[in-house]
């Protein structure tokens, strides 16, 4: 046993508690100043005590917008069902095209397989920023602009979800698919009968780390969409941030930035076991 | 490792490829090789025809000022970030794994800002530093600090690397956990046993077994600085002041977006896809010799 010494133990909580303390400031000082007053917020310095405005900051934000006088008024609750489509449609998307390719790698023997398999294997970690022109082209010339259709396919082209499918796939035995063989089962029932079922785990675990990776896109929706209806709330946030010292109603934002954190975090906090799972194996 | 049985016939597992294959052709080949192409021309002031220039926009690039100081900031920028938030990652992971209970809740209470995108981090920071009503600038200046980041180049540097580093700690202090607890503790015991005091044991044993996996977090996290740090910047600096924080993907966006300068962005895309190219080889290196061993 290594020796365990009192002092050591304290210091040891008191160093996390300290991490703890810097990671939660400053989301802390955000939810305050969603529940607080403009002029609580305009003559520094804050308070650290939540207000009483909780309810009108958040109706506001959600359904009206800032109040009268402070530029534009953009209710965020049609943003926030615009990410949580586009976050689901990225995720389903990925899982699906995911399932079948991997699938059809590890379970038959076709012409230029290895081909196919190495053109998905080099859309790997390339992310959407570096072709980021180019992919606006593409998408404008099939009058995709400000469609939901336009937000999620140029996001579904990578391939790591098809590789941790893949990896999984291999490891299942063989006798299971010869079992399946033997009694006359298609190869699509087994896919659909036994493959689907035993991924579950590794279905959920990708569907944490998508979800979050599609509501918090910010460069894309913010290129393509130039229709107010189809904002996503991570993106229409820069917009309401004054530049110099235009007025801005800062309950409101802050509120709205706490309508775009809460989604997200909830799914990790409540899928925990899954979206570490998800983190250590997908390694992205 | 391949399958020995499989299914027989083609056209099904054609089909069942069809969909990703089609999606990466439209929406990733044809617009890199559209960035490639792109990259060899030179659109004219009217944006009516466009002249072949061989290679002359990266022997551009490679000579302009701008480009070379937005290379600097990038390198200091990433290196800065991927240092700060895995020397904080490991510190709390190694407190952390020295829990016998407890390990679960910090871990519960330190990892979920991985759920907050990092242009909130960014709206978060920025709030909290704004010249006029931020809680952080307020007592800086009743310490007598001077504290303008629309101004000043170097703090809004370091704003968008506190912005950075502090939304991908979570990130680092899962992997070292993990790696950890993945040590086995018979190990540090007889070490311990030996006479080897913590400091000790940390250093030539823990670090030791910790290096693949700090090496691929070195490689995911300057992956990350380069690319999704874009929500930080655009929405605490915008690139600003003078370009002290135009990061290469900023100034992909800018120069094509802003500026309408499509050949000199296509040629910056393609550079940061060579380099995106570099570091995927080297994390596959790294992950076909964690398989091996």
């Amino acid at each position: 046993m290594v020796e365990k010494k009192k002092s050591g133990y304290w210091l040891t909580h008191f160093g996390l508690i300290l991490g703890v303390l810097f990671i939660f400031f400053p989301v802390w000082l955000t939810f305050v100043a969603s529940t607080v007053t403009q002029d609580a917020i305009i003559q520094p310095p804050l308070p650290i005590i939540p207000g009483g405005e909780f309810f009108e900051n958040y109706a506001n934000a959600l359904f009206r917008g800032a109040p009268e006088g402070y530029g534009a008024r953009v209710p965020v609750m049609q943003m926030m069902i615009n990410s949580a489509i586009m976050a689901i449609g990225i995720t389903v998307g990925k899982i699906v095209i995911s399932l079948l390719s991997a699938f059809a790698f590890v379970y038959f023997r076709f012409p230029f397989r290895n081909l196919c398999f190495w053109l998905i294997f080099i859309t790997l970690m390339l992310p959407v920023e570096v072709r980021i022109v180019p992919t606006y082209e593409v998408v404008a010339n099939l009058n995709l602009l400000n469609s939901y259709t336009g937000l999620i396919f140029p996001l579904i082209a990578s391939a790591t979800a098809t590789f941790l499918f893949r990896q999984f796939f291999m490891t299942i035995p063989d006798e299971m698919v010869e079992a399946a063989r033997m009694d006359g089962c298609s190869p699509m029932r087994f896919f659909f009968d036994i493959l689907v079922p035993i991924s579950k785990t590794n279905i959920a675990a990708l569907f944490v780390i998508l979800f979050i990776f599609g509501w918090n896109q910010y460069l894309w929706p913010l290129l393509m969409t130039t229709d107010p209806d189809m904002q996503t709330i991570v993106m229409a946030i820069d917009s309401m941030i004054p530049t110099g010292d235009d007025f801005a109603h800062w309950p409101t934002i802050m509120a709205t930035a706490m309508l775009a954190m809460v989604p997200p975090v909830i799914i990790v906090v409540s899928m925990q076991k899954f979206f570490v799972k998800g983190l250590l194996e997908s390694d992205k | 490792m391949e399958k020995r049985v499989f299914f027989k016939g083609w056209m099904l597992p054609a089909m069942l490829v069809a969909p990703q294959l089609i999606i990466s052709f439209i929406f990733f080949f044809y617009p890199s090789g559209q960035a490639i192409w792109n990259s060899l021309f030179l659109p004219d002031p009217f944006g009516l025809k466009t002249e072949f220039v061989g290679l002359d926009n990266f022997r551009f690039l490679l000579s302009d000022p701008y480009y070379l100081a937005s290379f600097k900031t990038t390198i200091f920028f990433s290196t800065a970030v991927s240092v700060s938030s895995m020397a904080i990652g490991l510190y709390l992971a190694a407190l952390a794994d020295r829990l016998i209970k407890g390990a679960g809740v910090y871990q519960t209470l330190l990892i979920w800002p991985y759920a907050i995108a990092p242009a909130i981090a960014g709206v978060l920071w920025l709030f909290m530093f704004n010249g006029n009503i931020g809680l952080a600038s307020y007592y800086l200046k009743a310490l007598g600090y001077e504290w303008n980041h629309t101004l000043k180049g170097d703090q809004a540097m370091f704003l968008v690397i506190l912005a950075s580093s502090w939304g991908r700690i979570s990130y680092n202090f899962l992997f070292f956990l993990a790696g950890l607890q993945a040590i086995p503790k018979s190990i540090i015991e007889a070490a311990a046993i030996d006479g080897a005091s913590f400091w000790k044991r940390f250093g030539t044993i823990v670090i030791p077994l910790l290096s693949p996996i700090t090496f691929f977090l070195l490689v995911v996290n300057i992956v990350y600085a380069f690319f999704d740090t874009f929500g930080v910047i655009h929405t605490i600096t915008s690139g600003g002041p003078e370009q002290s924080t135009t990061i290469l993907v900023y100034k992909v966006f800018s120069d094509g977006f802003v500026s309408q300068d499509l050949g000199s962005s296509a040629a910056q895309s393609v550079i940061l896809l060579v380099l995106v190219g570099i570091l995927t080889v080297i994390q596959f290196k790294y992950i076909e010799r964690k398989v091996h061993y």
